[in-house]
């Protein structure tokens, strides 16, 4: 296959854009997370 | 968490199977021969980006109509997995482009207008981060998506409107275009792939925005209160 690479590239290209945004958000979910169990702390007086 | 796992490894299954049927089941094109599949990828990329910017549309002229937030979660949460479909789109557009046109990119009308829709998106974005107030920020983006979204049919009609580089549709275009059996059943595979993992971010997507408002309100929450014993403070040393 002459163009394979660019086929593959391709492919590759799904998944990584798809990958990083996964864990960006993952990121930001488990950041927030933890803001809310501390302001939570914060407001019961711990 | 067991079901989430579940639905994510079902939908990496499917885009490995949908990876190898695009590169090795699909039969080749008679004019562009074998870079012809990244057809499958690319087409893959805009449905679920299509989908994802009209479900941002819908939700925005919901929060209009109704001023729940949780429009306003469901619209951001589709503007920004559709920027994420519209980016795989407009990579992998190039990447078959430059084997089949001999350039890497031309500004024809197609082009043009998808590279605005993904402009126009990232604004949208932006735009949420720049203003604090969440219910200003709520209603201006939503107003700002729907214009937005008035680019998605023109770059859907751009090659059956005018001449373009870009090729003129396979899928429900003029006499004579259509696609072979079994091509059409490999971008079948293609698209529910990205359904599949769409729909896997789209759910997480949406529930950071929850979460971002139930942080917002307990901020608020611990302001106020500072604010009260600070207030009652002083008032007692006066």
């Amino acid at each position: 296959m002459k163009n394979f690479p660019n086929l593959f590239l391709a492919w590759m290209v799904v998944w990584a854009v798809f990958f990083v945004y996964e864990v960006s958000v993952a990121r930001r979910i488990a950041r927030l997370r933890e803001e809310i169990e501390r302001l939570k702390r914060q407001l019961r007086g711990d | 968490m067991k079901l989430r796992l579940v639905a994510a490894f079902a939908a990496s299954l499917l885009i490995i199977f949908a990876g190898y049927a695009a590169l090795f089941i699909a039969p080749e094109e008679r004019t562009m021969h074998e870079i012809q599949r990244i057809f499958c990828f690319h087409l893959a990329s805009w449905i679920t980006s299509f989908t994802a910017f009209f479900i941002a549309f819908v939700a925005n002229i919901a929060y209009l109509a109704t001023r729940r937030a949780k429009w306003d979660s469901l619209g951001v949460a589709g503007a920004e997995v559709g920027v994420a479909c519209c980016t795989i789109g407009l990579i992998t557009g190039p990447l078959w482009a430059r084997p089949v046109w001999g350039i890497w990119w031309t500004w024809d009308a197609r082009l043009t207008t998808t590279f605005i829709l993904w402009l126009l998106y990232i604004s949208y974005l932006l735009l949420r981060g720049l203003l604090e107030d969440p219910q200003r920020r709520a209603t201006l983006s939503a107003i700002f998506g729907v214009f937005a979204f008035l680019d998605v049919p023109l770059v859907y009609m751009a090659n059956r409107l005018w001449r373009t580089q870009h090729p003129q549709p396979v899928i429900l275009g003029s006499a004579g275009s259509g696609l072979d059996p079994l091509m059409g059943k490999v971008l079948l595979v293609c698209v529910i792939a990205a359904f599949g993992i769409m729909a896997l971010v789209f759910v997480d997507r949406y529930h950071l925005e929850q979460l971002r408002r139930e942080a917002e309100e307990l901020r608020q929450e611990v302001e106020s209160r500072a604010f009260e014993s600070e207030s009652s403070s002083k008032k007692d040393r006066t």
